[in-house]
């Protein structure tokens, strides 16, 4: 897909994201929000994966180690046809497989998540199995800021350097914010980069809201041989729903009717800004 | 008997009025305030207050470090993350050092609803009560809830305490009764059968008692507030009064009250004994109350395990 095309997916993402938390009346919303183009690129672009074959062995591996933003990750699997689009209606509701964290009962995730700190060494093992194989797919592995305060981060960060893992890819969505308020008052984490550096990772920084910067990023991997990649994904949390953005409270937040619809109209012009941009080249 | 102020509310309110004369209380919290309705604490008395971040090993370790410098350090953090994220540093530094941390796992059971496994905690009274040394507490309402607080402050030694996340109907009609850590409370008096019930399932076993009385059967209700250490005496009366006992828990049948109790019962007064709780399998996605349902724990099924186990 076009980065024009990327980018009206991903309004078209985030609108079906928030009818399905609203309908849910629960969710993770601000960080699902956040990292709404780092899926969509991952998704529609870099990832070489087949929703016809879900557990096709040379597939590139999605960890959301950020469990909890699993809304966007739900509605993109639905989009691209692991699930049926009518069985998100059923997010969080008794019995249902689509519950508030990643769920391996579901085509298309790899492991179940939601406790934090937990994906990057799962990653590790999966990559240093592909370089033990010889087979050429790559891991990416999605984690929050405040997530950096877990120990088993570092722990996992200094093996994917050990074992000179270059066909893995840490990405943290770097939105600044965790539940409490900002990283920064909570757990401070800066400076964030050169700590990733220092564990031997090549570091790369861009804006994790804008789609071109994202696909570069992502394309560019393995960018250095022998070194595993972080993906410093600098966003903004609650993003494209104006009064989501940058406000704590909407981690965990569930739009009312009147919010819903304000957002959906925010991001329904946003989505044919996209289209027609997409037609004029 | 309805009610709407839950249960982490309540210790934040009684630790704020408490730490108003005993500067050596300290809540700590890990990116958790809010969860744990300890959001006014922080604001009142941040020189009391520590925030570690995401970091549930970490936070365990400060306040051990901490009580080993004389505070009285309150834990709070999910009852998921803290009883199995940070349990080397509970056995080790709490429990082996005998440190005087209160470990406080909120939202616990399955309150965390649709979040799923990860966020469930129906293994962490196994886990703990494995740990010597360890005291294992679930109040069963609000006013249970501040009584344990009171006594928390003044008790010395390493506790897990384990609450829910939503507002539970009342057990109790005051907090006029006697809380003593480690003493069962009998809510009912009964000579049919005994059903042994911890935290918030003591409404449960309360309402199936009043089913049971309607059809003529004598129920004893036990509150086994302290798991660890168990009330014996009060277990052992029971199989000894009453000949038949179910258990009732918001945790796997593996490990937990049940098992607790039947370690007991069968080794110094066997009698027939039914265990509810939730089967060896992640929990079905849903609200406490679908879940339970689900799982037969309803006033309802144990009336029927009831009359089935004494053969009526
Ligand atoms: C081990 C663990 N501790 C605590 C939590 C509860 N929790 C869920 S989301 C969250 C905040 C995450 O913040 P961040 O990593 O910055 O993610 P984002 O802001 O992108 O949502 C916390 C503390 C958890 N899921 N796992």
């Amino acid at each position: 897909m076009e980065t024009s095309a990327l980018k009206a997916k991903a309004a078209q993402i985030r609108m079906d994201l928030l009818t399905m938390i609203h309908g849910a009346k629960t969710g993770h919303t601000g960080g699902s929000l956040s990292n709404t183009d780092i899926l969509t690129a991952l998704y529609y672009r870099v990832m070489k994966i087949d929703p016809a074959r879900p557990k096709w062995e040379e597939r590139d591996r999605f960890m959301a180690s950020k469990g909890h933003s699993v809304e966007s990750l739900w509605c993109i699997l639905a989009d691209r046809g692991f699930i049926p689009k009518e069985e998100l209606k059923t997010f969080s509701q008794f019995g249902t497989r689509l519950i508030g964290h990643p769920n391996n009962k579901v085509p298309g995730i790899e492991m179940n998540t939601g406790a934090l700190g937990h994906g990057l060494a799962i990653s590790v093992g999966m990559a240093l199995a592909a370089k033990r194989d010889n087979k050429s797919y790559r891991v990416f592995c999605l984690m929050g800021d405040g997530e950096q305060a877990e120990g088993s981060v570092w722990e996992a960060a200094m093996a994917g350097a050990h074992y000179k893992l270059d066909n893995l890819v840490g990405i943290i969505d770097r939105n600044r914010l965790q539940i409490s308020g900002s990283t920064e008052d909570v757990m401070g984490l800066e400076p964030l980069e050169e700590k990733w550096a220092a564990f031997g990772w090549n570091v790369v920084s861009i804006d994790g809201n804008d789609m071109d910067a994202l696909v570069n990023a992502f394309e560019a991997v393995p960018t250095v041989p022998g070194k595993p990649t972080l993906v410093m994904a600098n966003t903004v949390k609650g993003k494209g729903v104006s009064f989501a953005e940058n406000v704590p409270h909407w981690h965990h937040h569930v739009p009312n009717d009147e919010q819903l619809q304000h957002a959906l109209a925010e991001l329904s012009a946003e989505l044919e800004r996209y289209q027609q941009e997409g037609q004029v080249r | 008997m309805a009610n709407s102020i839950p249960n982490r509310q309540v210790i934040c309110d009684t630790l704020l009025e408490l730490a108003k004369e005993d500067r050596d209380i300290m809540v700590l919290a890990s990116d958790s305030r809010g969860s744990a309705a300890m959001a006014t604490f922080a604001n009142a008395y941040p020189d009391q207050f520590v925030e570690v971040g995401i970091a549930e090993q970490n936070i365990v370790g400060i306040s051990a470090g901490l009580a080993h410098s004389g505070k009285k350090p309150f834990v709070t953090s999910p009852a998921c993350f803290l009883s199995m994220r940070s349990i080397e540093q509970i056995k080790v530094d709490v429990a082996y050092s005998a440190t005087n941390v209160k470990l406080v796992g909120i939202s616990g059971g399955v309150s965390y609803g649709a979040l799923g496994m990860s966020h469930h905690s129906v293994q962490d009274i196994a886990v703990a009560r494995a740990i010597p040394g360890l005291a294992v507490i679930l109040p069963a309402d609000r006013h249970e809830t501040k009584k344990m607080t009171e006594a928390l402050v003044e008790h010395e030694g390493g506790v897990y305490i384990r609450i829910g996340r939503n507002p539970v109907e009342d057990s109790y009609e005051s907090e006029d009764y006697e809380f003593v850590i480690g003493k069962a409370v009998t809510m009912r008096e009964g000579s049919d059968l005994t059903i042994i019930a911890a935290g918030e399932t003591v409404r449960v076993a309360l309402d199936a008692e009043a089913a049971l009385k309607e059809v003529g059967v004598s129920c004893r209700v036990l509150n086994m507030h302290t798991i660890k250490p168990l009330d014996e005496e009060a277990i052992l009366k029971a199989a000894e009064e009453t000949g038949h006992i179910i258990t009732v828990e918001e945790h796997s049948i593996h490990g937990g009250l049940g098992a607790a109790v039947a370690e007991v019962v069968v080794q110094h007064k066997p009698v027939p004994m039914r265990i509810l709780g939730i089967p060896d399998e992640p929990a079905i996605a849903g609200k406490t109350s679908e879940v339970f349902e689900h799982y037969g724990i309803s006033a309802a099924n144990i009336r029927n395990i009831a009359l089935d186990l004494i053969g009526r």
